[in-house]
């Protein structure tokens, strides 16, 4: 899963079928510091999150289960709403690998 | 997901026969600000999109849960014709 | 699988019901010279990893759901060991 931010959203009305009443969010990815990183991208929604919220958000067909039986063709969906993140960044990895 | 729009379409007679009444399209992806980004991808049109519409595209295994792409060989589809994209930041917002 | 290092954890009240009960631990994926590989991830624990921890993490759905007992569920990255040792020929 991956960190990100709901940074907007989009309206279609033409969609595939079982991706109606799906909300869809643009998420900017963020690493752990919440910096930005790599491309926004469009996710599903399994939880309700808004506008400017800190999420994580899976990938691949898993995104697809919390919508089940319904297969929704969706790769990517938010499953949840970040309360705090607590991250330490070694120091200069103590052993090497 | 991500954002891409329609650039041109792919004829082929010959091809796997699960693909046969499949429209295939050329895509090329673009940010939410609507910027081209990164090379065309060709994919299975489910919602009979036209040339130059923004669209949006799932990929994966994903692809084939669309209706109309189940046990297809297919990577990419397109499912859904975007009508607007809303952005909070930056504030030029709706296009 | 990649050997990755615990760097932290989240705290997620509202998430899906499949991810609650299982900590959510931010992991950077680590080169084998120890140099960060690409950005961290959050990944779900399944052997009480702590941070610091070099884990193996996986980075596929099955493999990750059926490891912390969760199939069909949408998760795609899982703590799945904790390191103790690494033997480069």
């Amino acid at each position: 899963m991956t960190l990100g931010r709901v940074v907007g959203r989009v309206w279609a009305t033409v969609k595939n079928r079982p991706l109606e009443g799906q909300r869809l969010l643009v998420v900017q990815p963020l690493t752990p510091e919440l910096s930005k990183t790599g491309k926004p991208l469009v996710c599903t929604d399994a939880v309700g999150a808004g506008a400017g919220e800190l999420v994580y958000w899976c990938k691949g067909k898993e995104s697809s289960f919390p919508f089940l039986p319904v297969e929704v063709p969706t790769d990517a969906t938010i499953v949840g709403i970040v309360d705090e993140v607590h991250a330490q960044r070694a120091k200069a990895n103590e052993r090497a690998c | 997901m991500i954002l891409a729009r329609v650039v041109g379409t792919v004829v082929a007679t010959r091809k796997d026969p699960r693909l046969e009444g499949k429209k295939l399209l050329i895509v090329k992806p673009v940010s939410p600000e609507g910027k081209d980004e990164g090379n065309y991808l060709v994919a299975v049109d489910t919602v009979s999109a036209g040339n130059r519409e923004l669209v949006l595209l799932v990929s994966g295994s994903s692809a084939r849960m669309a209706d109309g792409c189940k046990d297809t060989p297919v990577d990419t589809s397109i499912i859904g014709i975007v009508d607007t994209v809303s952005l909070d930041d930056p504030p030029e917002g709706k296009r | 699988m990649l050997i990755a290092r615990v760097i932290g954890d989240l705290v997620a009240t509202q998430k899906h019901d499949s991810h609650h009960g299982r900590k959510a631990l931010i992991v950077q994926p680590l080169n084998l010279d120890g140099s960060d590989r690409g950005d961290a991830v959050v990944a779900l624990d399944s052997v009480d990893a702590g941070i610091g921890d070099r884990v193996l993490l996986v980075t596929e759905g099955y493999s990750a759901m059926t490891s912390v007992g969760r199939p069909e569920s949408p998760i795609d990255m899982a703590v799945i060991g904790v390191i103790d040792r690494i033997d480069l020929g």
